[in-house]
């Protein structure tokens, strides 16, 4: 069994945390984006929201909330995509390599 | 003016809830016929939830398979339990009764509810199950002085699963006053047992499963309603909404954001508050223990994310259909003259008269059992939580330094779990008129002020020390409680002080509790030299490599 500082030094540990820093903050900052946006346009204007579009009763709010509860689910979406992809080789070979 | 602004939410919530509702609920009217088929489906169902932890409990013999069944959940199983325990009574009923009452307000707390769960995702997941083993405080603790660390977290899980029962049990007491016409306070001490029940013989393998089949349930339950909703509206959005308006007293005001978050520190606030209170509740952290890896943790939040999403949108459409089908139909009214707001049984129960306008009395019986499982399981996992920190955590680790005997330990749950029942009945009783989904935003406010900062910080930053995380953990938890006791909501509705007098004018303090804590945490961590806290950041780099390859952690353990 190698020491933890053997494995820190392994390139292939290096690579899984910079993967998975990138990936985990870039999206964590497109949902804050996404979210906030949402949340701040309700807080300064509520009236956008309210604006009416096509003919009938529909306002712009409900395909809004609509999109932002879609997208929030397509991020998770990708996350997990990506990690399976390249996280659990990965980490696999680093694992066997500390042996 | 804005401060008026920000008292009028929770004032709204409140006036909505008292006086009008209060003769609904304890007048004659409220004792209406009793509905057999209703009550035979709902009997049948509680039975078949206490046969499954009959089973379960034969299954229990270790501490590990009581607090997480063994970690041998699979990605999918565990998926559909997170989900079953977020479509709690609070987003269920909660989310349909704020729709009802508010219109496109509730959609706030629905997206606000969802969107914590990408960060637990990108951020918590995977290290979580990496380093934890049975609660999360395992995680936060895991370079630090024990015990201080493991008393914070303990402190912080009791007081936000004593605020989310609250909640819960607020929603099963007005569903059983209404079905079987008994007083409220008996409805809420029936809960109160049953509860005890589940967790102190079946744990977490009994929750776990009972959390899996009520969400299979309620999602094919709630998509029907949606459906039969659309069916009578021709599957056009705009006509639903169209007769909505009409009926509704707030007109055209119910398909924008309107009294609910009208001022922008209260919005953010509460924004704030759903997004990373999500990645501190201490029931939902432990299901990322009860599957074998960093993989199936990370495959459990997609499959949870997509349920929860979807069910939101039904709960959207519930909501809607709540304003025109069940407010124009005097059967589900106690003065008809009096329209929406006079709704049997208080506006949590929007969704339930829904089902019975939708699919008659036998539909409302299995909605009526599906909403009573759903806050029967989610309150067993709560308790269980709550339970877990009082055993392992204080117990356990703090008292007995680690060497706790395992039955002992287990003993310590099973007593903790009927203590906090107790609280859960006081509690329940004393906040009868409160909106569900409200008192949760202000649970997630306090998991988020306490618990996620505390957790994040020792994940993410090398410098925080036992005592920054200690005193600037407490910080939070501090100002996050008082922030809620003196908020409107509770110093004016539940605590009955004059209209205006709340101290605390937002109706949610995370904005400012999340800050104290982080800027706590950061500024007491810089300060600390002691021999400590040299410990605590020298522990980072073997906690960094275990959280991000597993190596060392505990596995699946076997049947």
């Amino acid at each position: 069994m190698k020491s933890w500082e053997e494995i820190e030094r392994n390139p292939k540990f290096v690579e899984l945390v910079q993967a998975r820093k990138s990936l985990g903050w870039t999206l964590s900052i497109i949902t804050l984006i996404v979210y906030f946006g949402f949340i701040l346009l309700i807080a300064f204007d509520p009236k956008l929201l309210g604006a009416k579009i096509g003919s009938g009763v529909m306002t712009l709010g409900m395909p809004v909330g609509l999109i932002v509860i879609i997208v929030t689910f397509l991020l998770v979406g990708i996350y997990v995509r990506k990690a399976n992809a390249t996280y659990d080789e990965l980490t696999r070979q680093i694992v066997e390599e500390s042996k | 003016m804005s401060r008026l602004k920000a008292i009028a939410p929770a004032a709204a919530l409140a006036a909505l809830a008292t006086p009008a509702l209060a003769d609904a609920i304890s007048g004659p009217a409220a004792k209406q016929a009793i509905n057999i088929p209703a009550i035979a489906m709902f009997v049948a169902f509680v039975l078949l939830t206490l046969g499954i932890t009959y089973w379960a409990a034969k299954q229990t013999k270790s501490a590990a398979q009581f607090y997480s069944a063994g970690g041998g959940i699979t990605g999918f199983q565990n998926g559909l339990a997170i989900a079953g325990d977020y479509m709690s009574a609070a987003s269920f009923l909660g989310i349909s009764g704020l729709v009802y009452t508010s219109g496109y307000d509730g959609l706030i707390y629905s997206v606000g509810f969802l969107v914590g769960w990408p960060i637990v995702t990108f951020l918590i997941a995977e290290p979580l199950r990496n380093l934890g083993k049975f609660t999360f405080a395992d995680v936060a603790s895991f370079r630090f002085g024990q015990a201080p660390i493991r008393v914070l977290a303990a402190c912080g899980t009791l007081v936000v699963v004593a605020f989310y029962l609250i909640a819960q049990m607020v929603g099963a007491g007005k569903l059983i006053q209404l079905l079987f016409g008994l007083d409220y306070w008996i409805a809420v001490v029936i809960v109160g047992f049953l509860m005890i029940i589940y967790v102190t013989f079946g744990g977490m393998v009994a929750t776990t499963w009972v959390q899996i089949i009520k969400a299979i349930l309620l999602l094919a339950g709630a998509s029907f309603m949606a459906l039969m909703v659309l069916v009578k509206f021709g599957f056009s959005l705009d006509s639903l909404f169209k007769a909505s308006i009409a009926i509704h007293p707030k007109k055209e005001a119910i398909m924008a954001p309107g009294g609910l978050v009208s001022n922008p520190v209260s919005a953010v606030s509460l924004g704030l508050a759903l997004m990373f209170g999500t990645a501190g509740l201490p029931h939902i952290l432990m299901r990322f223990f009860t599957v074998a890896d960093a993989k199936a943790a990370r495959k459990s939040v997609f499959y949870a994310t997509g349920f929860i999403g979807y069910f939101y949108i039904l709960t959207f459409i519930i909501g809607f259909g709540a304003i025109a089908l069940v407010a124009t139909n005097p059967d589900y009214l106690t003065d008809a003259a009096k329209g929406l707001s006079a709704i049997r049984g208080g506006s949590n129960m929007a969704a339930i008269h829904l089902s019975d306008a939708v699919g008659g009395h036998l539909f409302l019986g299995f909605i009526s059992a599906v909403a009573f499982a759903t806050i029967l399981a989610v309150v067993s996992g709560l308790t269980l939580s709550g339970a877990s920190a009082v055993s392992h955590d204080l117990y356990a680790t703090v008292i007995k330094g680690g060497k706790a005997n395992e039955q002992d330990e287990i003993r310590v749950s099973k007593i903790t779990t009927v203590v906090l029942g107790i609280i859960a009945i006081g509690l329940g009783i004393k906040f009868e008129n409160s909106n569900v989904a409200f008192m949760v935003g202000l649970a997630f406010a306090i998991a988020a002020s306490c618990n996620f900062p505390v957790l994040l910080m020792s994940l993410m930053w090398k410098g925080m020390t036992t005592k920054g995380a200690v005193i600037g953990g407490f910080l939070g938890l501090i100002s996050a409680a008082l922030g809620v006791v003196f908020s409107p909501a509770v110093w004016e509705a539940v605590l009955g002080n004059a209209k205006g007098s709340a101290p605390f004018p937002y109706s949610n303090p995370a904005l400012f509790s999340m800050t104290i804590a982080f800027v706590g945490i950061w500024i007491f961590s810089k300060l600390d030299n002691s021999a400590r806290a040299k410990l605590d950041r020298e522990g980072f780099d073997p906690q960094f490599v275990r959280s991000q390859t597993g190596i060392g952690a505990s596995g699946a353990s076997a049947h």
